[in-house]
């Protein structure tokens, strides 16, 4: 192996500015942690719109719910970035779609969160679906024999359950979420992977780069995880959800 | 609009095309392969009860799990030349990268599947006098994958979504492929439509096989 290491390298200023790389992969760490919690929210809330759908007895929200989660899950991430990015945009009316090109604020971050985010709502929407699903068929018809309608059955007996059951699940999705913000590399946003690619380029020292990136990566895993374990034991029923993490 | 878009560079460049689909499939079945046999093998030395070698393998799919897969994709590309002391090129890159990322998940699946078989069945091959090896071999591999075989596939349709992250390292795959088209004769938009036309039907295909496939071998 021939590989001249170089740890300083972090405090090293970047070839063209006066930043230094370790302030590059603060800022780009900044991009992973915002685009990952943004797509976050909207995949929580569309897909739990979309996972309750799919469990109504209503055909027509039903078929929809099923449509959104198939044409989200089945065509790559990266693809979907790409789409969002240049395709979306074309299919606009002109004036709008002359904005988005030119002048729409942060368009990349705009992009990847709401790629990002719809792509993991069809996740989470199959989820929440299995967690309503795994609940007994008795408390749903309990809750419509007491006189509640159907939106207070889900609000009050359902979706308390399912969501306290679907938390392992959703801590794994959190985590995929940062994970997944990697792929925003593609639309140009200065995330951590489009950063570490920028950073071996310029520093030549890809170990330590990849290296301390991965580090960051795990540390926002292990973030993310820490919270989601807060959040389970202290909505955790007794004596009826199994003591975990 | 949709009627400003020509998607007759489709037809004409449709040989470059399925040069791309193809390594994007060989990919697929390379790492396919490759990683149900190697994601067999951690399994069993997850669960082998030795030490040493249980959470060696733990640890390798620990860590290949919480990076993520485009990360990887750079480490592999950037790490292989180093160790090996010549470039291999994109596409071998991938190759490795692939089948050693998916390996992890696959074992994951594999762990699950040798755990869903009762105990009493390794008891029973051990009291009929066979031994860790054929036991696994015979007893519960046979019913681990049969348990399995759908969330396998399933990881399999996420694995051919996930090929299109050589992106990162430019290797040509369906994707590269129809940027390239796209660039050259000035249809980016098109192509994009239509490689993620090709990414749904294949997978939706393939998805709807893994749903027939989940009821016909159940085991009851």
């Amino acid at each position: 192996m021939d590989y001249n290491w170089h740890w300083g390298i972090f405090f090293e200023q970047v070839k063209a500015g006066e930043e230094t790389y370790l302030d590059w992969l603060i800022a780009a760490l900044g991009w992973t942690v915002s685009v990952s919690l943004v797509a976050w929210l909207i995949a929580l809330v569309l897909g739990s719109l979309v996972g309750i759908a799919r469990t109504t007895p209503h055909r027509w929200l039903r078929w929809p719910g099923a449509a959104w989660v198939e044409l989200f899950r089945n065509i790559p991430l990266l693809v979907q970035m790409l789409l969002w990015f240049f395709v979306v945009p074309e299919l606009l009316p002109e004036n709008l779609s002359l904005w988005v090109k030119r002048d729409m604020p942060a368009k990349e971050f705009v992009t990847a969160a709401v790629a990002l985010g719809l792509f993991t709502s069809a996740r989470i929407a199959e989820q929440v679906r299995a967690g309503i699903e795994s609940l007994a068929g008795g408390q749903r018809t309990a809750g419509l024999a007491l006189g509640l309608t159907l939106p207070q059955t889900y609000r009050h007996v359902l979706l308390p359950m399912a969501y306290r059951i679907i938390l392992p699940p959703l801590t794994s999705e959190l985590m995929n979420v940062f994970k997944n913000s990697s792929v925003a590399f593609a639309i140009g946003l200065m995330e951590l992977t489009f950063t570490a690619r920028q950073m071996q380029e310029d520093s030549e020292q890809g170990i330590e780069t990849y290296l301390a990136v991965t580090v960051l990566y795990f540390l926002c895993a292990f973030i993310a995880n820490r919270v989601m374990a807060l959040i389970e034991r202290r909505s955790r029923v007794p004596g009826y959800i199994t003591q975990a993490g | 609009m949709l009627a400003g878009f020509d998607f007759s560079v489709i037809p004409a460049s449709l040989p470059f095309l399925w040069e791309g689909l193809q390594f994007t499939v060989r990919l697929t079945v390379i790492a396919m392969t490759g990683g149900i046999v190697f994601g067999t093998l951690l399994a069993m030395a997850r669960l082998s009860g030795i030490a040493p070698l249980a959470s060696a393998a733990a640890w390798y799919v620990n860590l290949m799990r919480s990076v993520p897969l485009v990360l990887v994709i750079l480490w592999f590309f950037l790490v292989i030349p180093i160790v090996i002391g010549h470039p291999i090129g994109a596409e071998n890159s991938a190759i490795i990268t692939f089948t050693a990322f998916e390996a992890a998940y696959y074992s994951e699946i594999m762990r699950a599947g040798i755990q869903s078989i009762p105990k009493g069945q390794v008891a029973a091959g051990y009291a009929l006098g066979m031994g860790y090896w054929p036991t696994m071999h015979h007893v519960v591999l046979p019913q681990a994958v049969r348990n399995m075989a759908p969330v396998l596939l399933t990881q399999t349709i996420i694995l051919f979504q996930d090929t299109s992250l050589v992106y990162a390292i430019g290797a040509k795959d369906l994707l590269k492929a129809s940027e390239i088209v796209g660039r050259n004769y000035g249809r980016p938009v098109e192509m994009y439509v239509f490689v993620a036309i090709v990414y749904l039907v294949i997978s939706l295909a393939l998805s709807l096989l893994v749903r027939r496939l989940q009821r016909n071998i159940a085991i009851k």
